[in-house]
């Protein structure tokens, strides 16, 4: 089951942050990002790449659902990793509890062994943090709502000057 | 699923087009992508096959500005619409926080809409989802071609709830904006 909504507060940021930026300098990666299983990009620590990040964030996504339909097609719950090799860049991608992939791009400066020894690590503590923050979403209370009607008309206008033939 | 990020302040939704094949989802998509300025738009992602069909999905991102301190970013998706691709329509539904349904106006597709209808009740139940609980408008494409259905038939049919409805002709840029900013707006007011 999807969550219905989800928010990153400032605290549970951080603690991803810094588990992504111990990962990039353990693993020697070139860049870390985290996102949820609808494509949603959380968080990127490393190099900036030179692609479209939220592009790449839905497709890493459609990747690891797609890859989870075949691992049921073959009796398996789900591929709790995956692997794609290039020949300068390569990814891996690890699931973090149920809704959460981590995505490691690396190059010829580290190894898949070390990469894969140091996302396991990262995985541990990142489920600890993405744990604590649902806790905190199931007694989230009212004045944690920032989107009134003030927000609502603000949108509607900038929606207005975006969609505009 | 909206992800709100407190931290970085960053709000990102996600609008799925949907409905039978060859109705002209892409073609909203496309026309969007065409027509917002280079600076608010991402790439725009076709996974299609060599007949230029929907294979899996398109993907558009789109950055709307900051809306009281929050970056807001649009994320629209269209759903393949051949009937033996549900897997990937279900998994394109995954977290959806609004939805544009795009109706073939033409009589000879009468029936994919009503089946494409069905098939999008019976996915979003399979997330506990209810149509009526998710912002939705639904576009009555290809006006301009001959041998249409009426609207008003149209309506009967695939929209008894009455939510918003706009007719269109997507490949000329009619109503595709006025569909979009309908859901839109009603994403984001559905926040506060």
């Amino acid at each position: 089951m999807v969550r219905t909504n989800w928010k990153v507060f400032e605290e549970d940021y951080w603690a991803i942050s810094t588990t992504l930026q111990e990962l990039l300098k353990n693993a020697n990666a070139a860049s870390v990002l985290l996102l949820d299983k609808t494509g949603q990009l959380i968080s990127s620590v490393g190099e900036p790449p030179e692609f479209d990040m939220y592009s790449f964030a839905s497709l890493c996504a459609a990747d690891f659902e797609a890859n989870a339909q075949l691992a049921k097609l073959i009796g398996e719950k789900d591929f709790s990793t995956l692997y794609h090799q290039g020949s300068n860049e390569s990814m891996y991608l690890a699931r973090v509890e149920n809704n959460i992939i981590l995505v490691v791009l690396f190059d010829k400066r580290t190894t898949l062994g070390l990469v894969r020894l140091r996302t396991k690590k990262a995985v541990d503590n990142l489920e600890t943090v993405i744990r604590q923050l649902y806790d905190k979403l199931e007694y989230e209370n009212e004045e944690m709502n920032e989107f009134d009607e003030e927000f609502a008309a603000e949108a509607e206008l900038e929606i207005d000057t975006l969609f505009s033939d | 699923m909206s992800l709100i990020n407190y931290s970085s302040r960053e709000i990102n939704v996600k609008i799925v087009y949907y409905g039978p094949g060859l109705c002209g989802k892409t073609s909203n998509i496309q026309y969007i992508y065409d027509k917002v300025s280079p600076d608010t738009k991402g790439k725009l992602i076709t996974l299609a096959t060599e007949m230029d069909r929907t294979l899996f999905f398109d993907f558009l991102p789109l950055e709307l500005g900051t809306v009281k301190g929050f970056r807001t970013r649009f994320h629209l998706y269209t759903v393949p619409g051949q009937v033996y691709y549900d897997a990937s329509r279900k998994l394109i539904l995954r977290g959806v926080d609004g939805i544009v349904f795009v109706a073939d106006s033409q009589k000879s597709r009468y029936d994919a809409n009503i089946e494409s209808v069905y098939n999008l009740h019976e996915n979003l139940g399979e997330y506990n989802l209810k149509l009526d609980e998710i912002p939705y408008a639904i576009q009555y494409n290809k006006r301009d071609l001959p041998d249409i259905i009426a609207v008003d038939d149209l309506e009967q049919e695939l929209n008894p709830q009455h939510l918003p409805s706009f007719e269109a002709v997507a490949v000329k840029g009619v109503g595709v904006f006025d569909t979009l900013k309908a859901v839109a707006k009603s994403v984001l007011r559905n926040l506060s």
